[in-house]
């Protein structure tokens, strides 16, 4: 009988927005911005072309890249930043698993869980650029302004991320560590430190690798690294240098993608 | 040896969980603890070592009262009673042998744990657990590699190693086949009888509690509603305790539908099979 009714019954999935008007008074509204912002943007044409000429100038440059003449720039950069991006990840990282611990609200205190989260809100607020800028304000040029940089960008990014794996634990396991009569440092010795450490480890690799990029970057601002030499190439026009800097980065950012991706499956 | 007395608890959602419980268990005793879900099982078993707080009542563990201890001293206290978990509750990324000694971290200091350094008394009596429960080759696998009923026999070495003078379980046979759980439970009564350990076993399986405990409580909503020996329960107390239901039939049925989700069980396929194909 039942099944005798049900029959020819029309089923449609039920739309995000009930009400008809403002669903459509939504997808147009939307459509209408999104033309309007379109052709706000005016584009120079005769720029553009001289643009592109100067830019196929430069991508020449890069399919005949020069390593010899400004070697020894070249490989001082290099070293420079690969030294900053080593250093600074250690230090951000260690730095930043004291911050996580506290910034979980499932292990710490209202206070200090208030007291971490601002950190890593003010560590993540600035871009790496404005806060290299600022370094460089404070200790001068060079590398150190950039380890700094780095280091503290460092602690924005793991300590969120691991602070929320840490909120994300089984719960289950540490109840029963607690159970054991364990103190708060053996809870999360034991507890909460085997699940999370995938975690840090990944999140330390993929780390490494954005900071080696940032050094690239940063280095334009003065705070040393194969950013500067990069720079340095680019203002005198000596565009095959600069492509031999963007192959090396662009070979190094690949060996360490690769690398941690291993490194990950293994710990694992 | 354990006595309870007018254990409240009322949680912040406002519901009471527990409504003024009391009873005493005498040394040796294993008590089954059954009831419908929400009847306060697993509350007032983890209000015994507070890992659950009640508001009012107490819990006297040898005349001392578990419920005004500070925080030092109730640690002390929790390492005297072992406590076994629903799925285990083990550090699945540690292994066996590290899940076993975890049970010695309220007698160690950090530096000790931390290191790994247990006392060689420590790890001597672990390996003897571990060979107690059947499981001495499998000291350095990981808990993850085990299978349901090889990780509850480490829940239950590492609550012995606590060396407790009382046994929480907590519904341990909760995801476990009918044969594996009556092995579990078997294993749990026969250690409690070799060291005259009492135990408080909660369980939602009434025809395993009859087959093994000494004696049963039933509580409903909070509160105790029977308290008396395995074969005084009969129909008419389950349905006070659970409500109408034709208890004659449940001894086949209940076997048959467990058969089916042990089978289903070992089947589960990989997380790698479940993904296959799609990339």
């Amino acid at each position: 009988m039942s099944t005798a009714l049900a029959q020819g019954r029309p089923w449609r999935r039920p739309p995000l927005i009930r009400n008809p008007w403002l669903r459509w008074a939504l997808y147009l509204g939307a459509l209408a911005y999104l033309v309007a912002a379109l052709n706000s943007i005016d584009v120079n044409w005769e720029r553009v072309s001289e643009g592109l000429a100067q830019g196929w100038h430069f991508a020449q440059g890069f399919f005949v890249p020069d390593f010899l003449t400004r070697s020894r720039d070249i490989w001082r950069g290099m070293a420079e930043s690969l030294t900053m991006t080593v250093t600074s990840t250690v230090v951000g990282c260690l730095i930043s698993i004291p911050i996580a611990l506290g910034a979980a609200r499932n292990i710490a205190p209202l206070p200090v869980y208030v007291v971490c989260r601002g950190i890593i809100a003010v560590s993540r607020a600035f871009q790496e650029i404005i806060i290299a800028i600022l370094f460089v304000a404070m200790f001068g040029f060079g590398p150190f302004a950039g380890f700094l940089t780095l280091s503290f960008a460092t602690i924005g990014f793991l300590a969120k991320l691991l602070a929320e794996d840490i909120e994300d634990i089984n719960a289950v396991q540490a109840e029963a560590i607690r159970a054991t009569g364990a103190n708060w440092w053996q809870v999360i010795n034991y507890g909460i430190q085997p699940q999370v450490m995938p975690r840090l480890v990944g999140l330390s690799l993929y780390r490494l690798d954005i900071n080696f990029r940032e050094s690239a970057v940063i280095g334009i601002v003065g705070a040393g690294g194969v950013g500067a030499t990069l720079n340095t190439a680019m203002q005198r026009y000596d565009y095959s240098t600069a492509g031999a800097i963007l192959i090396m980065i662009i070979v190094i950012v690949l060996v360490a993608e690769y690398a941690s991706s291993h490194l990950r499956k293994w710990v694992q | 040896m354990l006595r309870i007395d007018s254990l409240t608890k009322r949680y912040k959602t406002g519901d009471k969980a527990l409504n003024g419980v009391s009873f005493d268990v005498p040394a040796g005793q294993v008590v089954g603890l059954i009831g419908p879900s929400g009847a306060g099982k697993s509350t007032l078993i983890r209000c015994i070592n507070r890992l659950v707080e009640p508001n009012a009542g107490r819990v006297l563990l040898n005349d001392s009262d578990i419920t005004r201890l500070g925080r030092h001293d109730l640690r002390r206290a929790r390492r005297r009673m072992g406590m076994i978990f629903q799925e285990y509750a083990l550090v699945e990324r540690l292994s066996v042998m590290e899940n076993v000694l975890s049970g010695r971290l309220g007698y160690v200091p950090f530096w000790r744990s931390f290191l790994r350094r247990f006392p060689q008394s420590d790890v001597d009596k672990a390996f003897t657990l571990l060979a107690r429960v059947g499981l001495s080759d499998h000291a350095d696998k990981r808990a993850s590699a085990l299978s349901g009923g090889q990780r509850q026999r480490v829940g239950i070495a590492r609550a012995l190693e606590q060396d407790p003078e009382l046994l929480l379980v907590d519904e341990p046979t909760a995801s476990l086949d009918p044969k594996t759980a009556r092995q579990i439970m078997r294993l749990i009564c026969e250690v409690c009888r070799e060291r005259n350990l009492p135990a408080i076993i909660s369980l939602h399986d009434v025809l395993l509690a009859k087959m093994f405990v000494d004696r049963i409580i039933g509580l409903r909503a909070g509160e105790i509603v029977f308290d008396g020996a395995p074969s005084k329960l009969d129909a008419a107390t389950l349905t006070e305790i659970y409500g109408e239901e034709d208890w004659t039939q449940m001894h086949d049925e209940a076997d048959e539908t467990a058969a089916h989700a042990a089978k289903a069980h070992d089947l589960e396929p990989s997380r790698e099979e479940r993904m296959a194909g799609l990339a």
